[in-house]
C-alpha cells in the first residue's frame, strides 16, 4: 500500500523492518561465537541444589534461525512490505484477483455467450444450460423461492405455470433483471363485515366452501371497492400490476378465510430484488430459461 | 564457576529484562498497527459511504449483541469464489464507520458483508424470526424475541462515543448536535427487528456489486 498520509510511514516501516532482521541476525552471530562450552554450570542455585547447564544452541536449531532470516530478505526483496516498496515481481493482491478473473472470463464468458445468443425457449430446451441455470438458482434465489422453486408464504411457486406478472419468456426476464413491486394496498376502512364477505367471495372463486350469502354481497364490493382496478372484473389478475390471479387455486398467501382477511385488511406487499446489476445479462437469460423450463416441461 | 557472561548481566536484571522484551514484543505492532492510523485507504471512508443512523447504530448493536458474527462474517476476500457468490471483495474503506469492526472469522452462514438490497424487509423478517419459514434447509437459530421495541434509552451516549473514536471526514465527526438531539425521535416506535433489518439492509452498499 503506497497511499500513506506522507512519505515518512513508508521510511518507517522499512527501517524498522530492516534493523529489527539486522539485530536477530547479530543477536545469533554473537550468540555463535559466545565461548560456551558443554558441560559449564550456570552459577546461580535454585531451592537449594538445583542448577542449570549452559548448552551452546544446537547446530540445526541455529540453522533454522539462519534460514529464517534469508528467507525474510529473499521475500522483501520480491514482494511488497517494505514500506511503499512493490518489490521486484510487483506483485499486489488485486492483481492477483483480476488475472484470476480474466482467466475465468476466457474460459466461461463463451459458454454464456453462446447462451445469450439463443432466445429462452431455445436455451431451456438445453440440458446443459438447464443445469447451468439450476445452479444459478440455487445460489441466488433459493433463499426465497425455496431450492424447489416451489416458493414460501409470500414468495411465488415458480414451477407452476401461475404467474403474477406474466410467464412468457420475456417478462420473466424483465423481472429478474429489474426486480418486482407488488403492491396490495390495505383496505381497513370498508370494514370488517364488508372484508368478510370478500372473503367469502374470493374462496368461492377457488371453489372453496363459504357463507353464500356473504360471497354474494362480496361480488358486489369486489366491483365497487376498487378490487377490480387491479385484479380485473373476473378476478383473473393483471400481469401489469402484478396482481394475482383469485380464481385458480393457487395461493401466494394463503386461502383460509382468516388469511384472506388478513390480506385485504392490511394490505400485502413484497419485492423481488433487481439482479441485473449483481449478475449481468448472461445469468439473468440463464435463469430466466431456468424458470420458463420449470413450468413447460422443457425437461425433455 | 564461570564469568559473568552478558547473557547473566539481563537474565539477572529484571527492568533490563522487561525493557527488552518491550522492545522486541512492539516490533511487530509498530510496523503493522502504528501505520494504519496514517494511510487514506483505512482511515477515509470510499466514496458513498454513510455513517449508520440512529436507527442502524441500535441494529448494529443488536447484530453484536445475538452474536451473529459467530456464524457471519463481513468480510468478502480477493477470490473468483466469493466475488461470484457476494460481490466486489470488501475494502478497507467500507469500514471505518464500524467500531469494533464485525469481520468475524467463522462461515456457518453466508457472508453478510454486501447483503444489504440483496433481499427484501419482508423477507429479513420472515427470516430472522424463523429462518425454516423461507429456507427449510436452514440451520440458523429462530430469533423469535426481536419483534419487541428498541432501547433508545442510551442511543445519544452511543454517538457520542462513536464520534470520539471514529476519524473525522473532513474535519467533522460522523454525527452532528442535529443528528444525537434527533436520534430518540428516529428511534420512536421502532421494533429490534426493524433496527436490525435497517442495519443489514445497508451492509456493502457504497460498493456497487457490478463486477
Ligand atoms: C428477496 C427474496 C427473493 C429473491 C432473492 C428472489 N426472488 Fe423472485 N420473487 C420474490 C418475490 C417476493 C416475488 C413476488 C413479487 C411480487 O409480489 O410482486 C418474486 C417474483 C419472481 C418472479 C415472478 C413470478 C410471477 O408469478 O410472475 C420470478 C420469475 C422470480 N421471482 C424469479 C427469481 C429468480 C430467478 C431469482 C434469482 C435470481 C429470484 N427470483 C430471487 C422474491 C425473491
Ligand atoms: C393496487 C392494486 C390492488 C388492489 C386495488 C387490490 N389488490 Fe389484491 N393484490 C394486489 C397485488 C399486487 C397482490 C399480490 C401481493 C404481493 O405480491 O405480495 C394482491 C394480492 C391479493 C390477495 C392474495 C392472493 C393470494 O394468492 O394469497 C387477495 C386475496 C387479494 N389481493 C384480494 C383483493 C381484494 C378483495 C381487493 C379489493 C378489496 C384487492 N385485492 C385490491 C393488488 C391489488
Ligand atoms: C448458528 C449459526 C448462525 C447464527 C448465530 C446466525 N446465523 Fe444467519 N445464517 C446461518 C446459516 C446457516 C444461514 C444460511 C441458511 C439461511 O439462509 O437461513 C444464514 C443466513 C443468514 C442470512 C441470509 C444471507 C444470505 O446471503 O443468504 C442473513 C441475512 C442472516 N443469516 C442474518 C443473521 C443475523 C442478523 C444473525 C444474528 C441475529 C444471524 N444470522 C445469526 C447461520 C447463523
Amino acid at each position: 500500500m503506497s497511499d500513506f498520509t506522507s512519505g515518512f510511514w513508508s521510511a518507517y516501516v522499512a527501517v524498522i523492518t530492516v534493523v529489527s532482521i539486522l539485530a536477530c541476525a547479530v543477536l545469533l552471530w554473537m550468540n555463535s561465537r559466545a565461548a560456551t562450552a558443554t558441560g559449564e554450570v550456570k552459577p546461580h542455585v535454585w531451592d537449594e541444589t538445583l542448577q542449570e547447564y549452559n548448552h551452546p544452541l544446537p547446530r540445526w536449531w541455529m540453522g533454522l534461525f539462519w534460514i529464517t532470516i534469508v528467507f525474510a530478505l529473499v521475500f522483501l526483496a520480491l514482494y511488497p512490505g517494505l514500506g511503499s516498496n512493490r518489490g521486484m515481481f510487483g506483485w499486489t493482491e488485486v492483481n492477483q484477483y483480476e488475472e484470476e478473473i480474466a482467466q475465468a472470463k476466457a474460459k466461461y464468458d463463451p459458454i454464456f455467450n453462446k447462451f445469450l445468443q439463443q432466445d429462452v425457449k431455445a436455451v431451456a430446451a438445453n440440458s446443459e444450460a438447464r443445469q447451468m441455470g439450476e445452479r444459478l438458482f440455487l445460489t441466488y434465489c433459493a433463499q426465497c423461492h425455496g431450492s424447489d422453486a416451489r416458493g414460501a408464504k409470500g414468495f411465488p411457486n415458480l414451477a407452476n405455470d401461475d404467474w403474477q406478472w406474466g410467464g412468457e419468456p420475456a417478462p420473466i426476464e424483465q423481472t429478474i433483471a429489474e426486480g418486482r413491486m407488488g403492491v396490495m394496498p390495505p383496505h381497513v376502512q370498508l370494514g370488517a363485515e364488508a372484508i368478510k364477505d370478500l372473503a367469502n367471495y374470493v374462496r368461492s372463486l377457488s371453489g372453496l366452501p363459504g357463507d353464500s350469502l356473504r360471497a354474494e354481497r362480496g361480488k358486489q364490493s369486489f366491483q365497487t371497492a376498487g378490487c377490480i382496478a387491479c385484479h380485473g372484473p373476473e378476478a383473473k389478475g393483471n400481469f401489469a400490476m402484478g396482481a394475482p390471479n383469485l380464481t385458480d387455486k393457487v395461493w401466494l398467501y394463503g386461502s383460509s378465510e382468516q388469511t384472506i382477511i388478513e390480506t385485504i385488511t392490511k394490505g400485502r406487499q413484497n419485492r423481488m430484488p433487481a439482479h441485473k446489476e449483481f449478475l449481468g445479462d448472461a445469468k439473468v437469460h440463464l435463469l430466466a430459461a431456468y424458470v420458463y423450463g420449470l413450468s413447460h416441461g422443457a425437461a425433455n | 564457576m564461570a564469568e559473568q557472561t552478558k547473557h547473566d548481566i539481563i537474565e539477572s536484571n529484571v527492568g533490563l529484562l522487561i525493557l527488552l522484551i518491550v522492545l522486541v514484543v512492539s516490533v511487530g505492532g509498530l510496523v503493522e498497527i502504528v501505520p494504519l492510523f496514517f494511510q487514506k485507504s483505512t482511515t477515509e471512508p470510499v466514496a458513498g459511504l454513510k455513517p449508520y443512523d440512529a436507527v442502524q447504530v441500535v441494529g448494529r448493536d443488536i447484530y453484536v449483541r445475538e452474536g451473529c458474527y459467530n456464524c457471519h462474517s463481513q468480510m468478502i476476500r480477493p477470490f473468483r469464489a466469493e466475488t461470484e457468490r457476494y460481490g466486489h471483495y470488501s475494502v478497507a474503506g467500507e469500514f471505518v464507520y464500524d467500531h469494533p469492526f464485525q469481520w468475524g472469522s467463522k462461515r456457518t452462514g453466508p457472508d453478510l458483508a454486501r447483503v444489504g438490497g440483496r433481499y427484501s424487509d419482508e423477507w429479513h423478517r420472515i427470516h430472522l424470526l424463523n429462518p425454516r419459514d423461507v429456507v427449510p434447509e436452514s440451520n440458523m437459530p429462530a430469533f423469535y424475541w426481536l419483534d419487541r421495541p428498541a432501547d433508545a434509552s442510551e442511543i445519544e451516549a452511543k454517538m457520542r462515543a462513536l464520534n470520539l473514536v471514529t476519524f473525522k471526514v473532513d474535519g467533522k465527526p460522523p454525527y452532528s448536535d442535529a443528528d444525537i438531539a434527533g436520534a430518540r425521535k428516529a428511534l420512536e416506535g421502532k421494533t429490534e427487528l426493524d433496527a436490525l433489518v435497517a442495519y443489514l439492509q445497508g451492509m456493502g452498499t457504497a460498493i456497487k456489486t457490478a463486477r
